[in-house]
């Protein structure tokens, strides 16, 4: 499974999406990263260009709901169906607002990189379900 | 240390478990006389060369170290405000926190700054910013530190155009800018043109500095990041101590003297982790560095030698668990600075690992500074680690192993070329990694995270929500100063500085004039990238 990481807006920490990209691909993952300073455009395309299963948004400038609506906007407009998740410094409240603007979920503050590997494992295509990447919604 | 074996004090003599440093320097459970038999140390006094035991032979008992908390706040108007604040609660520096549209060079109505105007630091679009946070402080008593890299050029042009404004002799202005453009490319990321010209936007302020504005301290070289990032503590001030080589190395091809610059040069290191590995670092790193300046670039002063710094708790150490904790581990934190000699210090507030403080948390920061200063007798001596066997044979240790490091980064091709390639960056992640999985997997101890652990309710955190009226507030005076100055006359002054950029002149003369007719950050920035062009980052992890 091919996962594409991003780095939306201004935002210049990347300690936590590059830890997440080498746990990534320890477990057996494809990635492939935007580098720093990327429009939700700019990261949209990238993601049809490489052909990737999910996206992933890494904020942490406190920009990830604002970034969320956005990236909502241009995956309806461009009728894209392709999951994506928000990580960074995402306070537990604002996780469930993240998921109603149509994040296939959001990680929390602190949350550990083997829990994100296991999540997308868990939800790795599945050919009985015609291929397509599986989310699980914790509601 | 040849001696070493006749005395059992290893950890294998003594059959106990083996100790290393994050830095991977194998510690013994006991040192001795026999540790520090060959060391140079015993002769080491304070303020003298090369400056192990400190910079200043009275040190602390003649001033403690300056306090200065990093702050800033959305409008000019708020940060003005919270200097005000900062300095009736008896602060003596001022740190001011930049929001990242400024940062990158982008104006508060530029697309790409929406949801980000005055988020994590004051909005500067023109000089009338400046004017206005600054208003009724006086620049003679307070030294303020100007947290911003890839635009520090426009920055710095606008604190020297202010004060110059405001009636202040320039050759008598101090002050501080962070402007250290390298380590942007390792950590951090505000960088806006290529390497080469970053660094060369660097030069030109310490030139610019060295020739008009004396008493400022142009670039402060941040191991911080760096650290921050990833990198060990070895690495943390080999890595400075490379880029510091670089900006010394672009002043003295601009002719200036090294004994005219290298007293200006002045560090931001981290502190979290081992007590004394962090003790050590800044003592083997004081060393090296007088060394380096007095060997290398043959300075005449005693104070060009100097490993002037501001060592402060990093937020790499603190955690969002149990966070009252950190309010502990950055006492600790606050204690390894001062017995390091620091000459500023800042302590990152409990919150700090996951918003930006409150009022209370930097409060709190600041009495914990304070209590060290008025209750613990920290002023009182000198350099009091001095002398102790461990800690001098650790000191020993770090100046060898940074050096090394050093060389490594030579290999690499220098460290402009060890950036431009990624080269650093990727040995910065994978440390990252490395030590991020040691305290995920519980190889590494951390309290609250994978040892003393508890159940916690997510308790609502005070947030500083984002103020979209003041952002829009500033993108209306923006407005406003765009009708309102001379816009022709605007325009020649962005054209003098395309004109010296192409023309590879120092900028600083034509960016002060620009800023004084309120040309714009994304104008200024503008202008520079169509003659540098921008970086493109290297994609490694």
């Amino acid at each position: 499974m091919k996962v594409l990481l991003s780095k939306p807006g201004l935002d210049g920490h990347d300690v936590g999406v590059k830890v997440l990209a080498h746990g990534l691909i320890d477990a057996g993952f494809e990635v492939v990263y935007t580098g720093l300073r990327k429009t939700i455009e700019e990261i949209v395309q990238m993601a049809i260009d490489n052909k990737v299963d999910v996206i992933g948004l890494s904020i942490l400038s406190g920009t990830h709901i604002f970034l969320a609506q956005k990236m909502k906007e241009v995956m309806d407009e461009k009728k894209l169906t392709i999951p994506w998740f928000v990580g960074g410094n995402v306070p537990p409240l604002d996780v469930e607002k993240l998921e109603a603007i149509g994040a296939s979920k959001a990680f929390p503050t602190s949350t550990k990189v083997v829990d994100v590997v296991n999540y997308f494992k868990e939800s790795l295509p599945n050919p009985s379900k015609g291929g397509a990447f599986v989310v699980e919604r914790n509601k | 240390m040849n001696t070493k074996n006749k005395i059992k004090h290893t950890a294998e003599d003594l059959g106990v478990k083996k100790v290393y440093l994050e830095s991977g320097i194998e510690v013994n459970p006991i040192y001795t006389a026999e540790d520090v038999e060959n060391s140079n140390s015993k002769h080491e006094m304070p303020g003298e060369y090369p400056f192990t035991r400190g910079i200043h032979n009275t040190m602390y008992r003649k001033r403690p170290f300056t306090i200065r908390q990093y702050a800033g706040f959305a409008s000019p108007e708020e940060t003005n405000e919270r200097f005000q604040f900062l300095i009736a609660n008896g602060q003596s520096g001022l740190n001011v926190a930049f929001d990242l549209p400024t940062q990158c060079g982008l104006d508060s109505d530029d697309p790409k700054a929406m949801g980000e105007v005055g988020r994590v630091g004051m909005t500067v679009d023109t000089l009338d910013d400046f004017e206005i946070a600054f208003k009724n402080i006086d620049l003679d008593k307070i030294t303020v530190s100007l947290t911003i890299n890839g635009s520090a050029i426009i920055a710095i042009a606008m604190y020297i155009a202010m004060a110059e404004k405001a009636g202040y002799d320039i050759s008598k202005l101090r002050g501080t800018a962070q402007n250290d453009i390298l380590k942007e490319f390792i950590g951090r990321g505000t960088w806006i043109f290529p390497v080469d010209k970053s660094v060369k936007l660097v030069v030109d302020t310490i030139e610019y500095c060295a020739q008009h504005v004396p008493k400022y301290s142009p670039v402060s070289v941040c191991g911080y990041h760096i650290r921050e990032s990833g990198a060990n503590p070895i690495q943390e001030m080999a890595y400075a101590f490379c880029i510091a080589k670089a900006y010394t190395d672009g002043a003295l091809s601009r002719r200036i003297d090294i004994d005219d610059f290298a007293s200006r040069l002045s560090f931001n290191f981290d502190i979290y982790g081992n007590l004394f590995e962090q003790i050590a670092k800044f003592r083997g790193g004081r060393r090296l560095w007088a060394k380096i300046i007095r060997e290398e670039y043959l300075a005449k002063n005693d104070d060009s030698c100097w490993l002037r710094m501001i060592a402060g708790g990093g937020g790499g150490g603190l955690t969002k668990e149990q966070p009252e904790n950190n309010i502990v581990r950055s006492a600790y934190y606050a204690l390894i600075s001062a017995l390091s000699g620091t000459q500023t210090m800042a302590l990152c507030s409990y919150d700090e690992a996951y918003t930006i403080p409150t009022e209370h948390s930097a409060e709190i920061s600041l009495r914990t500074m304070q209590i060290m200063i008025h209750e613990m007798g920290i002023c009182d001596t000198v350099d009091p680690l001095g002398g102790s066997y461990y800690v001098e044979a650790l000191t020993d240790k770090f100046e060898e192993e940074i050096k090394k490091e050093m060389k490594t980064v030579d290999k690499w091709g220098g460290i402009v070329n060890a950036v431009a390639t990624g080269k650093i960056q990727e040995s910065v992640s994978k440390q990252a990694y490395i030590r991020e999985m040691g305290m995920q997997t519980g190889k590494v101890d951390k309290v609250g995270v994978n040892i003393f652990t508890r159940e916690e309710e997510s308790k609502p955190v005070e947030f500083h929500p984002y103020n979209q009226e003041a952002a829009d507030k500033q993108v209306e005076k923006l407005k406003r100063i765009k009708a309102s100055r001379n816009n022709e006359l605007v325009k020649q002054k962005l054209e003098t500085i395309r004109k010296d950029a192409k023309e590879d002149k120092n900028l600083m003369p034509s960016i002060i004039e620009a800023v004084k007719e309120y040309a714009t950050v994304g104008e200024i920035v503008q202008v520079m990238k169509d003659v540098y062009g921008e970086f493109e980052e290297p994609i490694f992890f």
